[in-house]
């Protein structure tokens, strides 16, 4: 091939003899090239299991922004919330992987895999997923980025409750959005000094990405808030119905517990999220909700893979076609 | 070895990013070492925006420029500390980026939102400080999205001219 014939195309052509490549695919590990052992006195089951948590996060909540796409109102917010899309589903497949290879050094540790039941308690990680068997898995490798987002079952999932719900109109959006990007970027902002380095960078990358997410969400609440009666009824009735979600994204968990200087106390965002939210909703004209928050079931709710109806629909469409052709490439 | 290295670099620097052609991976600030390790030439780069879909495009670039000057077996990897600031666009970059009708960015540092600082309660998204319409200079333009066909640019248009651009994000 001579330069002037190159194409990328060609390239990923002849280097996976398949010729059905198209932008976007290829997918390699986002973190290849990059030291990913577990710092010394780091808790690897539990630094596994809270990159799951923020990585199931961003997989879910981008998955339901992804689903806005050719239903939103105007051009513009069709490229806004794609790419709002784009940046979380980013952070996703990069702390996706890093809990799957802080979960491979949890394995290659442990001796005997089969015997070591005692890893799955309190982390879910492995717990009645069925994986381990050719996967890879015992090789100490743990599972890739697409293991954990096609091959895991509802109640594996750790991501928030929040994150699952499905939107009704775009003031539910917009206020969802206000409310995750904030809290989000709250967590994220602590996590730049994390002890675990892998996660202290995906976390500073991130902060930049939601700091444009928290304005587009704020904008859009205060014009629907401060608009017409109508759009100022819609805004509040959004506010009202998402608020019983709120509660949980502060709720201590035990894992975030187990990580000292590695992962941020949950609690520790609220006030931010407070002040944040307060701000907005005051330049909105709009009333602070105040609904209770949502029950828990049994003391556990989605950090405990305990979930609402919605994440059940949201994993179909997600995983079907994994799961249908489970050797596939992309 | 020391001389195939700068050659590969050479090489690696002038790839260009498949989203903004007119820019060399150089221009950008993506590139950020070539080594030879083993004998063979490793190139490390990092992504602008975390879920930017062109890296895996520009790996293959990069390995596929190489080969055919003669480093074959390569290896690109991804660096995600520090992250990428659009600051890392070099003069030359912003030229070219200014001749293809699109705004580069204003320093990051002073322009991008805060992580976790106050926040703005703007109607429209628009960046802290003026931007120069690429077309006739005027300062008088005004945010129509904050998001653009890639992640990282936003569209602008001109108050005197009219047209509508592209803004590089500061980020």
């Amino acid at each position: 091939m001579t330069d002037d014939e190159f194409t990328a195309y060609h390239d990923l052509a002849d280097e996976t003899g398949d010729h059905r490549w198209a932008f976007g695919t290829g997918f390699t590990d986002p973190l290849e090239g990059i030291d990913t052992s577990v710092p010394d006195g780091v808790n690897a089951a539990a630094l596994a299991a809270y990159c799951l948590m923020l990585g199931d996060d961003a997989l879910i909540y981008s998955h339901r922004l992804q689903q806005w796409m050719t239903r939103l109102p105007e051009l513009e917010e069709e490229t806004a919330i794609a790419n709002i899309a784009l940046d979380l589903l980013g952070q996703a497949r990069m702390l996706l992987a890093r809990a799957g290879r802080a979960e491979g050094a949890v394995l290659a540790e442990s001796t005997g895999l089969a015997e070591s039941t005692g890893l799955a308690e309190g982390t879910g990680l492995a717990e009645g997923t069925g994986l381990a068997e050719g996967t890879g898995l015992a090789e100490g490798t743990g599972r890739s980025e697409d293991q954990l987002a096609f091959f895991r079952l509802e109640k594996d999932f750790r991501n928030v409750r929040l994150a699952e719900h499905a939107d009704a109109d775009f003031a539910q959006l917009a206020g969802r959005l206000l409310i995750f990007s904030t809290w989000r970027l709250a967590l994220l902002g602590r996590l730049h000094d994390s002890r675990d380095p892998v996660l202290a960078a995906i976390a500073a990358k991130g902060a930049k990405e939601l700091a444009y997410h928290r304005d587009y969400a704020a904008q859009w609440v205060i014009r629907l808030g401060d608009g017409t009666e109508l759009s100022r009824t819609r805004m509040q009735a959004a506010l009202d119905t998402l608020w019983p979600l709120v509660d949980e994204l502060f709720r201590a968990d035990t894992v975030a517990g187990d990580l000292p200087g590695v992962a941020a106390d949950p609690a520790g965002l609220r006030a931010e999220f407070d002040d944040v939210l307060s701000t907005v909703l005051a330049a909105a004209t709009l009333d602070h909700p105040g609904a209770a928050p949502m029950a828990e079931v049994a003391g556990k709710c989605g950090r405990d893979g305990v979930h609402t109806e919605a994440l059940g629909y949201v994993l179909a469409e997600l995983q079907s076609v994994a799961r249908a052709h489970p050797d596939a490439a992309w | 070895m020391t001389a195939d290295v700068a050659a590969a670099r050479q090489i690696a620097e002038a790839v260009t990013d498949p989203e903004l052609p007119m820019l060399t991976l150089a221009d950008l600030g993506i590139l950020r070492d070539v080594t030879c390790e083993n004998g063979h030439i490793v190139v490390t780069i990092t992504p602008t925006y975390s879920g930017c879909p062109a890296l895996r495009e520009i790996a293959c670039d990069l390995q596929h420029r190489l080969t055919l000057a003669g480093f074959a077996g390569s290896t690109v990897r991804t660096q995600i500390a520090p992250a990428w600031t659009s600051d890392w666009i070099t003069p030359d970059g912003r030229r070219k980026l200014h001749a293809a009708g699109i705004a580069p960015p204003n320093p990051a540092a002073a322009g991008a939102p805060p992580p976790r600082g106050p926040v703005p309660l703007n109607l429209i998204m628009a960046p802290r400080d003026p931007v120069a319409c690429p077309q006739c200079g005027s300062l008088d333009t005004a945010a129509t999205a904050a998001f653009g066909a890639t992640a990282c640019k936003a569209l602008l248009r001109c108050g005197t001219c009219h047209e509508p651009f592209e803004y590089v994000k500061e980020f």
